[in-house]
């Protein structure tokens, strides 16, 4: 049994940086990765702006050691989780007890499309490589496998907010004593799929999305990887450097309203900030940071800031959407997020809004426009709000 | 302005999965969302593409729908407002 | 802390007449395809005509399971929501992969989409029931409904008294079929599931099915049975690994293999992947009766879900209905289940049960 669940170090790979050290750069220099497309072949290529790793999936294989033919998301995963577990000085992982869980929206589904082509033009046609790692579980699987995990392999589907919901289950099973330690977060690349998805749904925005803009129209869609390495109280000690954090608290609510929109109260995201608060033990006032869910759609950013509002009534602590840099990464965006909000902490990050200009009208705070560090943050909340009215909390202390 | 309004219910039914609607049963003013037949945003974003998809008309804005789409008649009158001779 | 999870009710749509309010296996269906379908029960008695026109087979499959379980739990909604699917909603995927290939991008409609996202079952559950408490969906391949009881489990540890409901389910799809089959997974000629077991060949027959569970820490009034014990083991590297697991799991949980009246095992008839379910019946529990249950439901990566369930309904009944007997009955009354099962030799997992 552990009393504590420590955050021992992270990694991440997005549009804005292929590890922590790149990202945190983007942020402190306002430059964010949302272009045009590039690496996925697209009818909407050039139309619908994305935040793309910049790099092609034979340079991915090379950084891996994976065959080219894997999964993109699969290859991502490696990447991050590689840098997480390293970033905690604990040397070879098969000391520990150490489980792995990882979240993604569509699996192997970049090659599963390429594979359809040729499939229905003739369902004995189509190379079966590109089919056998379809399943989310697969892309977990290859990157606990190049690890050398084995203690427990799980993975999380709950639309955009799958990342966040993989460390929920990382944490009880290190305060059940099953686990020493785990590395938790997501992984997603951008598929077709995807963007032909939330294309039908018309939240995709032509020009750069702007969160809690009073002009924003859509998100853009991002590809990544982000994930956290969760420890026990004994592995914390034995860390060679500090833990970054704790992660205090955390919950998943369901807003039971709509399979794809939030209500118009926020219920689901009110009950998860309100509850993920009430087990971390602090009150709204203790919160110094808010990681935003802030897609940009117009939506998700009302209902959340209208949820924000009632939480902290009046007194809303600086809150901002990384989004508005790395689009939105959705299976990986709570793994990611998770990350920066635990360097947040670690460093008193506050991380930028880009292309704030416009207040809401509906709400009376605005995001965070400007990269501060240095800041006395106890304590940051991020948010990870999905399909199926799925929204989870969480909150990470020093 | 009939014709069109009977081929949109039909296209309405089949695009949407109405299963055990007639024509028939969808009246020419009757709402089409809420009390009316129980549409939801989603069916308004399918018949955003149903327009596309039979009559060539786009609309870009999803917050038109409402309007556009509140009974068969408002659809009818706004595709033959819209249609490219 | 609590050590075993009650369960307060079950819910099972399969290849069986589960839905149907018939007793367990009282008629048994017997299938000679490769492919066995759940026999749909008549979903518009659980679900609003307006909603089931969205609905693809494994979302009203996953609906009507869990209001099955509810129903015999007594209650109208849960205090959480977990599922497990490895596939997810393959239907709504393979409709929205069709028209973006075929229609060039151009064109497509939402429904499928939305539809297709992994987390629609529990999403939908929760909507039906204007549930708001905790939603999570598993989506790890042959693990997925032992991930979500695991969940579940630690979830009960911080709120014993919470009524979790709990289930696995997948469907089968004519292109999910067609590709599977083209990995050589299934037998191709000459089957009849009355015997598929005894049939040593290789290949087994393909599955789908929902099975769902309410789970408490606290008995309540209607509890049949228990969940004692779980535990995964991924990629064993031999025979050894395997054995030695399981010689753990027992002594871990204090269990005497003589105490387990059934050893109820995921045998498929792939006479390779059964030498596994071999060495664990004959090493450890040769005074077991063996009960098998893929014969009647089919292989696929939730079926232990639909094994739980069978369980649940001979502890029920005290006694192995002749159609999952492998081999003679050796208990007197069934009190204590062992459920080992595995997929694809990758996946392995044993769930105790006891009657309570």
């Amino acid at each position: 049994m552990s009393q504590q669940v420590w955050i021992a170090g992270g990694g991440v790979i997005c549009g804005i940086g292929k590890n922590v050290e790149e990202c945190l750069t983007s942020f402190e220099n306002m430059q964010p990765g949302i272009e045009d497309m590039h690496y996925l072949q697209s009818a909407h290529k050039g139309v619908f702006p994305v935040a793309e790793v910049k790099s092609s999936n034979a340079e991915l294989a090379a950084a891996t050691g994976l065959k080219p033919s894997t999964s993109r998301t699969a290859m991502l995963s490696l990447l991050a989780v590689q840098e997480a577990w390293q970033s905690t000085g604990l040397g070879d992982i098969k000391q520990f007890r150490v489980g792995f869980i990882s979240a993604n929206t569509v699996g192997g589904m970049d090659k599963t499309e390429d594979f359809y082509i040729d499939f229905l033009a003739n369902p004995q046609s189509g190379q079966l490589r590109h089919v056998v790692n379809h399943e989310c579980g697969a892309a977990t699987e290859i990157v606990a496998d190049a690890m050398g995990i084995k203690h427990h392999v799980s993975t999380i589907s709950t639309a955009c907010s799958s990342g966040a919901n993989a460390l929920m289950l990382g944490s009880r099973l290190i305060k059940a004593g099953m686990l020493d330690a785990v590395i938790a977060g997501g992984t997603d690349s951008l598929t077709r799929f995807t963007v032909n998805g939330f294309n039908t749904l018309m939240i995709l925005d032509q020009a750069l999305c702007r969160p809690f803009d009073d002009t924003r129209t859509g998100l853009n869609l991002g590809e990544g990887a982000g994930y956290v390495v969760l420890v026990n109280d004994e592995l914390a000690t034995k860390l060679p450097g500090k833990p970054w954090c704790k992660l205090s608290g955390f919950a998943n609510a369901n807003d039971a309203y709509h399979q794809t929109a939030s209500s118009p109260d926020g219920t689901g995201n009110y009950l998860a900030m309100k509850t993920a608060l009430e087990r971390s033990g602090i009150e709204p006032k203790d919160v110094a940071y808010i990681n935003l869910h802030g897609t940009g759609t117009a939506n998700n950013d009302v209902s959340e800031g209208i949820a924000i509002e009632r939480l902290f009534a009046g007194a809303t602590p600086p809150a901002s959407s990384t989004k508005s840099f790395t689009g939105h990464t959705l299976g990986a965006s709570g793994g990611i997020e998770a990350v920066f909000s635990s360097l947040a902490v670690r460093d008193g990050i506050i991380y930028p809004n880009a292309r704030f200009q416009h207040q809401m009208k509906e709400l009376s705070f605005s995001p965070v426009t400007t990269f501060s560090k240095g800041n006395d943050l106890p304590h940051v909340v991020s948010n990870s709000f999905g399909f199926g009215g799925n929204c989870s909390s969480l909150v990470f202390s020093r | 302005m009939e014709k069109l309004m009977q081929d949109l219910k039909e296209q309405i039914i089949k695009q949407l999965n109405l299963q055990e609607l007639t024509p028939a049963d969808i009246g020419d003013d009757q709402s089409l969302f809420k009390d009316g037949l129980g549409l939801d945003s989603i069916d308004a974003l399918e018949l955003i593409v149903l327009l596309q998809q039979n009559y060539n008309i786009r609309i870009a804005n999803p917050e038109d729908g409402p309007k556009i789409f509140a009974s068969v008649r408002t659809m009818a009158e706004f595709i033959t407002a819209n249609q490219k001779s | 802390m609590i050590n075993k999870m009650y369960i307060r009710g079950t819910g099972c749509v399969s290849p069986q007449q589960t839905a149907d309010g018939s007793g367990f296996l009282e008629e048994v269906r017997t299938y000679q395809t490769s492919r066995l379908p759940v026999i749909d029960p008549d979903y518009k008695q659980w679900i609003d005509i307006k909603l089931i026109r969205r609905m693809s087979r494994v979302i009203k499959m996953g609906v009507a399971a869990s209001q099955l379980s509810l129903q015999e739990a007594g209650i109208q909604s849960p205090t959480a929501i977990i599922t497990g699917t490895a596939y997810g909603c393959l239907a709504d995927t393979g409709v929205f992969l069709n028209k973006m290939v075929a229609q060039e991008e151009q064109m497509l409609t939402p429904t499928a989409f939305i539809q297709s996202t992994h987390n629609t079952v529990a999403g939908q559950i929760a909507l039906m029931l204007s549930c708001h408490g905790y939603n999570n969906t598993f989506v790890h391949r042959g693990f997925s409904f032992e991930n979500a009881l695991l969940d579940t489990m630690l979830t009960l540890q911080e709120n014993p008294t919470a009524q979790i409901l709990t289930g696995g389910v997948d469907e089968i799809t004519d292109q999910s079929h067609a590709i599977l089959e083209r990995f050589g997974l299934y037998k191709s000629s000459n089957i009849d599931t009355t015997n598929i077991l005894h049939s040593e060949t290789k290949g087994t027959i393909n599955g789908e099915g929902a099975a769902f569970f309410v789970l408490s820490g606290e008995k309540g009034d209607n509890a049949v049975a228990t969940i004692d014990a779980m535990a995964t083991l991924y990629k064993p590297t031999d025979v050894y690994e395997r054995m030695n697991f399981c010689a753990d799991f027992l002594s871990k949980n204090n269990i005497e293999p003589t105490a387990v009246d059934v050893i109820l095992t995921g045998r498929n008839g792939d006479f390779s992947s059964d030498l596994s379910y071999d060495h664990i019946e004959s090493s450890y529990f040769p005074g077991a009766t063996i009960a098998c249950f893929k014969h009647l439901c089919g292989e696929y990566p939730t079926a232990s879900s639909f094994g739980v369930y069978a369980a649940v309904q001979m502890l029920k009944a005290g006694e192995v209905p002749p159609a999952m007997l492998f081999g003679e009955a050796k208990h007197k009354q069934v009190k204590k289940v062992l459920l080992y099962n595995h997929h694809n030799n990758t996946h392995h997992s044993f769930i105790l049960l006891s009657v309570c």
